[in-house]
C-alpha cells in the first residue's frame, strides 16, 4: 500500500455513497472535499453508475431491510464480486462482514471477517479514540465510536489496519473491501476518505488499461 | 450502566477523548438521519417497528393521542416496561422526560436508554427551566417551535432538535408550521450582515455563537427531525421536502388500522398486521422522500391513516406545542 495516499485526481471516478438511511450526506461532503464526485445511491441505477461505494453509518437492521426490500442486495452482490470497491463505515462494516454477531437479516456477507454489533454496550459507552492506522501516514486518526461494532475474526486475506490499545480490531481490509468501526465521516481529517479514493481510482484506470497494458 | 464519567463538554465545540463528549452524542443523532423514530408502548410494538425497520425506538406509557384522551398527568414511562423494551431489540432506546424533571433524567441515564427526549407531551415537571442537559452523559433530544426555541435547547445541551408539531392528532399542519419557521428563521439569518446578529440573539435569548454557527452552517447545528402529526407516507415525505432530516411517528402507526379492530382477538390481529404496514410504508417513504413513483407504490399497501382530530378545531388549552419555549 501506498504510504500517503494523494489527493484525488481530477475526478474520473464517480463514488456512490449508499443513501438508504445514515449519515450519508457527510460521507458525500467528505469525498467532494477529497475533490472526488459523489452522488446518493439509493436505486439500483444509481448503484450500476458508481465506480466504488460507501455504505454509511446507521442502523444496520434498517439499512439490511432496506437493501433487500428495494432489490439492491444481490446487484450489489454481484458488483462486489465483479471488483466494485466498497468501504463500510460503522453499520456500512457489518453490512460488508460474512458474518455478524445480533443481525437479524443477511449482511452482504463480502469480507472474510467475523464483525460484533454494539460491542461496547450502549450509547453512554460510545467514545473517541486516537488511532496508528496502517497506510495512513501522519499523525494518530482521531476516531469517534457510536455504538460501535469490533472485528472479532479476521480470514487470510483481510489486513488488519487498525487495533484499540486493548487489541480488539477496528479497522481492515480484503483487496478493494475495508471495513471500519469508526467514522471519519464525523471529523475534518479526510485521510480514510483520501485512502478510499485512491483505491477506486487505482479500480478505475486497472479496468481502462488493456488486459496485458500498463499497469495502474 | 452509568459511571462517574466526567462529561468533557465545552460549549457545544468539538469536544477531545473520552465517553460522553459532544462529538459522540451529536454523532449518534447523525446516525439516526434518514429515519424513522417510532413511539411504541409494549414490546410487541418495539419488535413491530424494529421489524418494519425503524432507526430507533421511543419507549413511553401512552402514545399522545391516549396521552391526550386519558387527561391527567403524564409522567416518565414506567422503568420496568423501558427495561422490556431495551430487551426486546437492538436498535437505540429513547425515552421521555417531562420538561425539567432532571431526575426522571437521571433515572432514564441510569438504565442505559440512547437517548432522552425532554418532551412537552409529558406534563411539565418546570413551568421555567429545563433541564440541564450538560450534565448528563446521555444525549438528549428536545423540541421546537421556531429557530429561537431550537437555539435555546442547543445552549442547554440538547444534541438533537425535533420541531414539534401537535403531537397525538394526526394533523400535521403544526409540523409543518415549525419546520417551515425554523427554515424561515435560518434562511433570514443568512440574509443578514455579521453585525445584524447580535440583535437576533439579544431577541431569540441565545448566546451570539449559536447565531454565528447557524450563519455559517445554513443549518441548525444539530440534527432536526419532524414530530408531531405525521399519519401517512405522504405526510412523512413532506417533512423531508420540507427539511427534515427524519422523522418521529408516534400515534400514526399504533392508532391506524382502526377499521380491523372490531373488538375481536382476530381483528386485533389484522389491526396488528395493518400497522406493521404503515410503519414499514413510512420507513420505505423516509428513504424514498422525493421520488412519487415509490411513495404511490409504497401508500399501495397501507390501513386508514389514524382518525385524528383538526388542530384548528382544539382550545388552546389542549394543545401541547407551548409547553416549554
Amino acid at each position: 500500500m501506498t504510504p500517503a495516499p494523494p489527493p484525488a485526481r481530477a475526478a474520473r471516478a464517480t463514488l456512490g455513497v449508499l443513501a438508504l438511511q445514515g449519515d450519508f450526506a457527510e460521507h458525500v461532503a467528505a469525498l467532494e472535499a477529497c475533490g472526488a464526485t459523489a452522488i446518493e445511491v439509493r436505486t439500483r441505477a444509481q448503484l450500476e453508475a458508481v465506480d466504488g461505494l460507501i455504505i454509511p453509518g446507521g442502523e444496520s437492521t434498517t439499512i439490511a431491510r432496506l437493501l433487500l426490500a428495494f432489490e439492491l442486495m444481490e446487484p450489489l452482490r454481484a458488483r462486489i464480486a465483479g471488483g466494485l470497491p466498497v468501504w463500510g463505515t460503522c453499520a456500512g462494516a457489518i453490512m460488508l462482514a460474512n458474518e455478524v454477531t445480533n443481525l437479524d437479516r443477511p449482511p452482504i456477507a463480502a469480507m472474510d471477517i467475523t464483525v460484533e454489533r454494539n460491542a461496547f454496550g450502549r450509547q453512554i459507552d460510545s467514545f473517541e479514540a486516537d488511532l496508528d492506522i496502517a497506510g495512513i501516514a501522519g499523525a494518530p486518526f482521531h476516531a469517534v465510536f457510536i455504538r460501535a461494532p469490533v472485528i472479532t475474526r479476521t480470514g487470510a486475506g483481510v489486513q488488519v489496519l487498525a487495533r484499540l490499545t486493548d487489541g480488539r480490531i477496528v479497522a481492515a481490509r480484503q483487496g478493494r473491501l475495508l471495513a471500519t468501526a469508526f467514522h471519519p465521516e464525523l471529523t475534518d481529517d479526510r485521510r480514510v476518505h483520501a485512502l478510499f479514493v485512491a483505491i477506486v481510482e487505482e479500480a478505475v484506470e486497472h479496468a481502462a488499461a488493456p488486459a496485458e497494458g500498463r499497469r495502474a | 450502566m452509568t459511571t462517574n464519567r466526567t462529561p468533557n463538554v465545552s460549549s457545544n465545540g468539538t469536544t477531545h477523548g473520552g465517553t460522553a463528549t459532544w462529538t459522540v452524542k451529536a454523532g449518534l443523532a447523525q446516525m439516526l438521519k434518514g429515519g424513522v423514530i417510532m413511539d411504541v408502548v409494549t414490546a410487541e410494538h418495539a419488535e413491530v417497528a424494529q421489524e418494519a425497520g425503524a432507526c430507533a425506538v421511543m419507549a413511553l406509557e401512552r402514545v399522545p393521542s391516549d396521552i391526550r384522551a386519558a387527561g391527567g398527568v403524564a409522567r416518565m414511562s414506567h422503568v420496568k416496561m423501558i427495561k422490556e423494551i431495551q430487551a426486546a431489540v437492538s436498535i437505540p432506546v429513547m425515552a421521555k422526560a417531562r420538561i425539567g424533571h432532571f431526575v426522571e433524567a437521571q433515572i432514564l441515564e441510569a438504565i442505559g436508554v440512547d437517548y432522552i427526549d425532554e418532551s412537552e407531551v409529558l406534563t411539565p415537571a418546570d413551568d421555567v427551566h429545563h433541564i440541564d442537559k450538560h450534565a448528563f452523559a446521555v444525549p438528549f433530544v428536545c423540541g421546537c417551535r421556531n429557530l429561537g426555541e431550537a437555539l435555546r435547547r442547543i445552549s442547554e445541551g440538547a444534541a438533537m432538535i425535533r420541531t414539534k408539531g401537535e403531537a397525538g392528532t394526526g394533523d400535521i399542519v403544526e409540523a409543518v408550521r415549525h419546520m417551515r419557521a425554523v427554515w424561515g428563521d435560518i434562511r433570514d439569518i443568512q440574509g443578514m450582515r455579521d453585525d445584524e446578529l447580535y440583535v437576533v440573539a439579544k431577541e431569540m435569548q441565545v448566546p451570539v455563537e449559536l447565531v454565528r454557527e447557524v450563519k455559517r452552517l445554513g443549518k441548525l447545528p444539530v440534527v432536526n427531525f419532524s414530530a408531531g402529526g405525521v399519519a401517512s407516507p405522504a405526510d412523512a415525505a413532506l417533512m423531508m421536502q420540507l427539511g427534515a432530516e427524519g422523522v418521529f411517528v408516534g400515534s400514526g402507526i399504533f392508532k391506524s388500522g382502526a377499521e380491523f379492530d372490531d373488538g375481536t382477538a382476530a381483528g386485533r390481529k389484522k389491526q396488528l398486521a395493518a400497522q406493521r404496514a404503515m410503519a414499514t410504508a413510512i420507513v420505505k417513504a423516509v428513504t424514498h422522500f422525493n421520488d412519487p413513483q415509490i411513495l404511490a407504490e409504497v401508500s399501495m399497501s397501507i390501513p386508514d391513516s389514524m382518525r385524528g382530530q383538526s388542530v384548528a378545531q382544539m382550545p388552546a388549552a389542549e394543545l401541547l406545542a407551548g409547553r416549554g419555549n
